[in-house]
């Protein structure tokens, strides 16, 4: 700036410095006696406090585990639940030489080499004053011998713990899910300050999903113990909050039936009461023990269960994407009708083949002598392909997509368990964008069929039934329908959620649709007339069966010449009763053949039980809270006996 | 001050005594041994009678002395000649730890050369300051704003780059380190009552911007017995010993050093607890006795120093001497949060242990080479 200012003045800097260094050493002198005073306060002033917490004594701060909450089916019966056991447990800096310990401590008790391994790396992962069990689920044998061994090691002690347990082992695990050991990797995402290594946390299913609930909130404990760290006594406590019940719209014993009537085949079953989108049963078979991995399963286990070829960990309910086969027919007629390309009493003859203009390539019906002369009712009662081809064709792709997507075809549901997949409904910028080629007519026809790109998962194909089922109205599917307080035992609903309806224009055209499908079960040519002898019910539901590989032009399909693995698949989905419709159901028997043969008569098991067994005896009408706004006319209540 | 100058004179003429040809400074010498020692004693119990223990402290006293007596033989005109260099490699090297650095414990802070990792960050504690002087001090002071304003961009821009690693600790302390150059320079009050002010207006603003955990961490980390099964439960089992230890304290060795449970990392910042709870009140008054030395003379020797840039090295190595006692015990009693910041010399090793006794060397080649000025 000025000029004078460019030549230092050594004097006025030294004597500025002077000053500014005697200020600090007046701060700091300052500030130490704020430390003194403090100081003072916890040596002088409180002494005998803290003397008397020291003295030959600690202070111990531990975690106190929370229950987690029990999962109960929609009657009250127990799905997963927490048995008592001991564990051993090891406090680290309590220990001289943890290696003689173990060594010794295996004479007592059976020890693996997986646990001392597991061990050791939990161990490497916390502080040292916090205890680690070393094997749990000891036997009573055990714990008797180790209590009359006690004195001989000092920081293991035996500790009460509760681990979960489900009675019923496989059935319906892919929706209720288990709990395992909490990872590394887990602990870095969450709130670690309500978990520690070695605690449970869901890893799948209702119990991941609803973890939050579950677990509760932990307690913290602050005990006084002696040099050897037993515990003298408990100086204060902050109770752990328990965890949530739930309980499930499931059935245990629908889940039974359902998974049972699928027998040996790999497949699953979806069904979901369309008046509050509650899962009444959500099976996936084969399953597996999730018992096995509560404990910590081994590898040898874990690997059987993953490269097994029938995949029993994969949720086929929400995850096995599957074209549809002949089940969207129902949705495609009413797309046909509600765009008013068709008159429904205009026939259509079928003569099992069809042929594009210009093209060579015959497109096949699945009955090779044809159908003869059908309308829509007729071609949906006995599913003929050609008046589909056709249908799908006058259509065209655009429109015939765009009807179908507000079904819920290509977006997830948005059930209460992760893991969901989308199925595929096929358009022409799909295409364009995925495989880079233009969309070809004769794709069009395949994909009224259901064949082709397309793909639904079973639990789509159960909600998009449930909306054609209540004209539109959609609702979100949800596994848990209660939360209980274990303490107060209030119990509070869950109120469900609707998803964007479908959009109806004539529902005349609705009711027409639903008619033909009531046929479809009820008349002497339907394809699931099988299923409606001794039905104390009027079923609508539609077969399908989808390929899985396709054939020559010429050559016939004869089932038991092709190998299991690549039979078609038999899907069935229906729902009942017609006029007041209270459940859905979505099959698929993966190689099963024939929809008619295999996959309806499971359907009908299921909405047997459902509506003869469960509904009638279900003392709770249903809470008005689960009521949507928008549910259509012709749904009621529950019928109270 | 003629009598100063008397000495010196005589001094220079003689360069008789063993201390003046090592360039060291006796009265400062002779506090940090007795700090060193102290170390020492406390560890051992600590450690839980640890012999191995105390002897890589000892060498790591050892080294750190040696590098105090090298950097003490330098002429401070020559530490400020290579200032600007040693300010650009550290800043290159922080660069290079950001994009080629390992990560212990999930942070970017070393460089891994082979034969031993480096920590630039470290490094920073000096050079920053180091920086700031030099830059301040040709021309006259206190500086104007424009010479202020390019000062604290030297500050800010290592801050940040350390902050990013992320290691907020080391990203203050080098921040204050050049603060405090600021501070020493003479800028006038109205101006740091200013900043102060702006600077503590920032608070309310970022904590609205924050988010819901964001803010849960904040109040955690602020309080941390709120905490107790985390960073909470070494600030009770420490309040504890500090307690019991009373006025006189338990005696050496007779400390519950399962109090602590000398756990490797945290021990180091919470030893003052082991002292607290060996030596009572009275030792920690002779502690912060010889800090307090310590403090005197270094402010003294800066005082003492013949130009501006060694002037302001040497008030602002001394007054983060003091930031580390004060952090340190202010955590370790519950006044402050836990920031992981070691109590010098005594903690167990550590490379702030190197770069502090780094610091006693330029202030020891600052008092003993001053040259006769001509009145």
């Amino acid at each position: 700036m000025a000029f004078q200012h460019t030549i230092k003045d050594h004097f006025r800097e030294t004597r500025l410095f002077a000053s500014r260094a005697v200020l600090a050493l007046l701060i700091s002198i300052g500030l130490m006696i704020v430390l003194l005073v403090r100081l003072f306060d916890l040596q002088v002033v409180q002494h005998d406090t803290y003397a008397v917490l020291s003295d030959k004594n600690r202070v111990h701060i531990r975690g106190v585990s929370p229950t987690r909450g029990l999962i109960y089916d929609r009657r009250g019966v127990l799905l997963a639940e927490n048995l008592p056991s001991y564990r051993l447990e090891v406090i680290s800096e309590q220990v001289d030489d943890i290696d003689a310990t173990i060594a010794e401590l295996r004479q007592l008790i059976d020890i693996s080499d997986d646990d001392i391994a597991e061990f050791k790396q939990d161990l490497k992962s916390n502080k040292r004053y916090k205890p680690i069990s070393l094997r749990s689920r000891l036997s009573d044998e055990e714990v008797a011998r180790f209590a009359v061994n006690r004195y001989r090691f000092p920081g293991v002690d035996t500790v009460a713990h509760l681990y979960r347990h489900y009675p019923f082992n496989g059935r319906g695990v892919h929706a209720l899910g288990y709990v395992g050991r909490i990872s590394e990797q887990e602990l870095q995402t969450i709130d670690s300050d309500n978990y520690e290594g070695g605690d449970f946390i869901g890893k799948t299913g209702v119990e991941r999903f609803y973890e939050d609930l579950l677990r509760g909130e932990v307690g913290v404990e602050r005990i006084e113990t002696n040099a050897q760290g037993r515990t003298l006594r408990v100086l204060n406590r902050d109770a752990p909050v328990p965890g949530l019940n739930l309980y499930l719209s499931l059935d245990a014993e629908l889940q039974r039936i359902a998974e049972a009537a699928l027998g040996d085949n790999n497949g699953a079953v979806v069904a979901i009461d369309p008046i509050d989108g509650s899962v009444l049963a959500l099976a996936s078979m084969p399953t597996f023990d999730p018992n096995l991995f509560v404990g910590g399963i081994d590898s040898k286990t874990y690997s059987a269960l993953e490269n097994s070829p029938d995949q029993p960990m994969f949720n086929r309910a929400i995850r096995g994407r599957y074209p549809p086969g002949s089940t969207v027919k129902p949705f495609i007629g009413l797309a046909g009708l509600e765009y008013g390309v068709i008159d429904p009493n205009v026939s259509t003859y079928c003569q099992g083949w069809y042929m594009l203009d210009g093209d060579e390539r015959k497109y096949r019906d699945w009955k090779i002598t044809g159908h003869g002369p059908v309308d829509l009712t007729q071609a949906i009662i006995e599913s003929c392909d050609v008046y589909f081809y056709d249908l799908a064709l006058t259509l065209g792709i655009d429109r015939l997509s765009h009807f179908l997507e507000p079904f819920g075809f290509s977006d997830i549901t948005g059930i209460d368990i992760s893991g969901e997949l989308t199925g595929l409904v096929p358009t022409r910028a799909w295409k364009r964008r995925t495989k880079r080629q233009p969309w070809y007519p004769g794709e069009t026809l395949i994909t009224g069929i259901g064949q082709g790109f397309f793909l639904t998962t079973p639990l789509q194909l159960a909600t998009a039934t449930a909306a054609l089922a209540s004209y539109g109205s959609q609702l979100r599917p949800r596994l848990v329908a209660a939360t209980e307080d274990p303490d107060s035992g209030e119990k509070v609903w869950l109120p469900s959620t609707p998803n964007v309806a479908v959009p109806v224009g004539n529902p005349d055209n609705w009711a027409y649709i639903i008619r033909a499908m009531t046929k479809v079960v009820h008349s002497v040519k339907g394809t699931a007339h099988r299923i409606s002898r001794g039905a104390n019910f009027k079923i609508a539901g539609k077969t399908g069966t989808s390929q899985v590989f396709g054939i020559k032009q010429d050559e016939k399909y004869v089932a038991e010449d092709v190998a299991k693995k690549l039979r078609d698949h038999a899907l069935f989905i229906g729902f009942a009763p017609v006029d007041k419709p209270r459940i859905s159901v979505a099959v698929i028997v993966e190689n099963g053949g024939s929809g008619g043969a295999v996959a309806s008569p499971i359907a009908r098991e299921v909405m047997d039980y459902y509506l003869n067994e469960i509904l009638p005896n279900e003392a709770l009408p249903v809470p008005a809270a689960n009521t949507p706004a928008n549910m259509p006319v012709n749904t009621t209540q529950a019928p109270i006996p | 001050m003629s009598l100063f100058t008397a000495r010196a004179e005589v001094l220079q003429a003689n360069r008789r005594t063993l201390a003046d040809r090592l360039h060291m400074d006796v009265p400062l010498l002779l506090c940090l041994l007795t700090l060193a020692v102290i170390s020492l004693f406390v560890l051992y119990s600590a450690s839980g009678q640890k012999i191995d223990v105390i002897w890589r402290q000892a060498v790591r006293l050892g080294a750190a002395f040696f590098i105090m007596l090298a950097l003490a033989q330098l002429n401070p005109a020559s530490l400020k000649r290579w200032t600007p260099w040693l300010f650009t490699l550290g800043l290159i090297l922080l660069l290079a730890v950001l994009f080629a650095g390992d990560t212990g414990k999930g942070a970017q802070r070393w460089l891994d050369l082979g034969l031993f990792r480096f920590q630039p960050s470290e490094m920073m504690k000096l050079a920053v300051p180091m920086m700031v002087a030099w830059y301040l001090s040709d021309h006259p002071l206190p500086p104007n704003l424009k010479r202020l304003a390019i000062a604290c961009l030297i500050i800010i821009l290592p801050t940040l780059l350390i902050a990013k690693q992320p290691d907020l600790g080391t990203a203050l302390l080098v921040a204050s380190a050049g603060i405090f150059v600021l501070l020493f320079s003479g800028i006038s009050w109205r101006l740091i009552i200013a900043s102060s002010a702006a600077l503590a207006a920032c608070a309310p603003v970022l904590w609205h911007f924050m988010h819901d955990y964001q803010r849960q961490r904040v109040l955690t980390f602020l309080n941390p017995e709120q905490n107790p099964l985390g960073a909470g439960y070494h600030i009770i089992q420490s309040k504890i010993a500090i307690g019991s230890g009373g006025l006189y304290g338990k005696g050496w060795l007779n400390g519950t050093q399962s109090q602590l449970n000398f756990l490797p990392e945290r021990s180091t910042d919470f030893i003052f607890a082991a002292y607290a709870e060996e030596f009572g009140l009275f030792g920690i008054l002779a502690l912060l006795a010889v800090y307090l030395l310590v403090i005197m003379r270094g402010l003294l020797i800066a005082s003492q120093a013949q130009d501006s840039y060694t002037r302001l090295l040497a008030g602002s190595l001394v007054m983060t001497f003091f930031i580390y006692i004060f952090v340190n015990i202010g955590m370790v009693t519950g006044l402050m949060p836990v920031v992981g910041v070691p109590l010098p010399l005594v903690s167990y090793g550590g490379t702030s242990m190197v770069t502090l006794m780094a610091g006693f060397g330029i202030l020891m080649s600052i008092h003993t080479h001053r040259k006769l000025l001509p009145r």
